[in-house]
């Protein structure tokens, strides 16, 4: 469909790009270093050993942890997976209650419905502010005598905002109970220190660091406390027994060599893509009214951007962006909170949790911005959101009404299908 | 969110019958359907001779691509036919035209609403007119 279109990629939340330098990192570990990294008894298992505990160093270094207490798996899906079931399988004498939040991702939220569903947890599903932020105090309060785990994710995929995560892991610390962060979208973004910041399970992914898919991390805390969990893949004992499978290899490699580039380039790169990010706010605010942001406007990841364009609504938005309509525009590849991109028809869960209501669910377009990208690219996409939304809005209705100052909310009152 | 279907590509970025009609002239129904928070609102006018003949339509549409396309289609397929051959259109022809998987045919069935509702409007505002609820 896109042909020979040129294409741009502002969807960095939903994956990036693999750095060239990842890349390169990886090749010789599959034709020419291919060892397992569990065969004790020859070199092409010892390199593959070394590589990988060259990784977990690398990995570590990045969150200010250990490199032992790294433990290897497929994914962030599975991270999350592993620390919410394998702590409270683990610890199911000391209590069997969650404390987490109604804007996690579906890893997180799903895993909390299951075990729910099986009897083996009681859950706590805290709300967020409008700009998407847990306050502390709220889990505090939500603590009891029988909570063994907090999990509230470092920064949000979908609006950006960033939890106070220090705060949270102190209380959690006073009260002698584990805390757990899906870290994917902050690891290798924002400045993490486990130590500092009282976190004992931390959970996150190569292929959202310009590194390969099919990899992530769970790092799990070894001292105050040690932190135990029960294995949810059996098979051999791998990763001291936390999850058996043979290594990916090249994938480990890969999330090393990302972690250390994003170690070296963290802050360099925050305020590059920040000001990329801030270029294409200033851009849309000048030229369209009407426009809303959503998440927190300063505790943010720095390439996100979330907004709502009243009026229009969102898939439209992005049939006019993708290449899917006619015109040579490049093809740009962005995402959106409306009901009609799911396939459940169900408008953005993490949107309608700030309480903004559905229609500004229906007209969100989230930009992801990341190493990847250039002023150009900004510009261009800023040119064509600009149009494509007064496009879309001399075609609406709803922008018709309002400007002839009809109260939408009156009008629509009672209407529904 | 597969590919959409070349005619709905074709809707969505020349869109026919796009506007409004002035707000005093005659013979114009205008149907409203649909809600914001359902994320489909569909505004189709028609212009209709005394006789009962569509002469002429405008719409305006916020939703998705399906959405427009629908509505734009509907402008097209109205032409020229009478009150009743437009009260009988169905659905289905507009799923067949722009080919819409399943998980779009809502937007086809609201094109339909807003046809019904249009003529609604203008049966209700006929001067002498003594039909109600004809649908």
């Amino acid at each position: 469909m896109s042909g020979g279109r040129r294409r741009i990629y502002m969807d960095n939340h939903a994956t990036t790009p693999m750095d060239p330098r990842v890349l390169e990192a990886m090749m010789p570990w599959f034709t020419e270093r291919f060892g397992n990294a569990a065969s004790r008894n020859h070199a092409f298992g010892w390199e593959a050993e070394e590589a990988v505990d060259r990784a977990r160093e690398q990995v570590a270094r990045l969150i200010g942890g250990k490199a032992k207490e790294v433990v290897w798996l497929s994914g962030a899906t599975e991270s999350d997976n592993l620390a919410i079931k394998g702590v409270l399988e683990f610890y199911k004498d000391k209590g069997r209650h969650v404390i987490t939040a109604t804007t996690e991702h579906k890893a997180v939220l799903d895993t909390c419905k299951a075990l729910e569903r099986k009897g083996l947890a009681r859950v706590t599903y805290l709300p967020v502010d409008r700009t998407g932020r847990i306050d502390p105090e709220q889990v505090r309060q939500a603590i009891a005598d029988d909570t063994v785990l907090v999990s509230i994710m470092f920064a949000n995929n979908e609006i950006g905002t960033i939890q106070p995560i220090a705060e949270i892991g102190r209380i959690a610390k006073e009260r002698g109970v584990l805390f757990h962060t899906d870290a994917t979208q902050g690891f290798g973004k924002l400045p993490i220190d486990v130590d500092a910041m009282g976190i004992d399970l931390l959970s996150a992914t190569g292929h959202k660091i310009y590194g390969p898919k099919g990899c992530g991390v769970l790092w799990v805390r070894s001292r105050g406390p040690r932190v135990r969990l029960t294995a949810q893949m059996d098979g051999g004992g791998h990763e001291r027994g936390m999850r058996s499978g043979t290594l990916n290899v090249p994938g480990i490699v890969g999330i090393g060599a990302a972690a250390e580039i994003a170690r070296a380039e963290m802050a360099a790169e925050a305020a590059r893509v920040g000001a990329m990010r801030d270029r294409l706010q200033a851009k849309l605010e000048a030229e369209l009214d009407e426009i809303y942001l959503n998440g927190h406007p300063t505790e943010r990841l720095p390439g996100n951007l979330n907004l709502s364009f009243a009026y229009i609504e969102g898939e439209s938005m992005l049939m006019g962006l993708n290449g899917s309509s006619k015109g040579d525009h490049p093809a740009i590849a962005v995402s959106s909170g409306s009901a009609c991109t799911s396939a459940t028809l169900e408008p953005s869960y993490v949107l309608k949790a700030l309480g903004v209501g559905d229609e500004l669910a229906h007209t969100s377009i989230r930009f992801g911005l990341g190493r990847f990208n250039t002023n150009e690219e900004v510009d261009q996409v800023a040119d064509r959101v600009i149009s494509e939304v007064k496009r879309l809005r001399d075609l609406s209705p709803l922008y018709e009404m309002a400007k002839e100052g009809v109260d939408l909310k009156t009008y629509f009152a009672g209407a529904s299908h | 969110m597969a590919s959409y279907s070349d005619k709905v590509i074709d809707h969505y970025s020349n869109p026919r019958n796009v506007g409004s009609f002035e707000k005093d002239e005659d013979g114009v129904g205008t149907g409203i359907v649909g809600a914001p928070e359902c994320g489909d609102v569909m505004k189709l006018q028609l212009k209709i001779s005394d006789e009962g003949v569509v002469e002429d339509a405008r719409f305006k549409t916020f939703g998705c691509g399906s959405a427009i396309a629908s509505s734009s289609y509907v402008t097209e397929l109205v032409k020229g036919k009478s009150v009743d051959e437009v009260m009988g259109i169905k659905n289905s022809v507009i799923v067949e035209e722009l080919s819409l998987p399943p998980v779009k045919i809502h937007c086809s069935v609201l094109a339909e609403d807003a046809i019904k509702a249009a003529v609604k409007d203008w049966q209700s505002r006929r001067p002498g007119s003594k039909e109600t609820d004809a649908a």
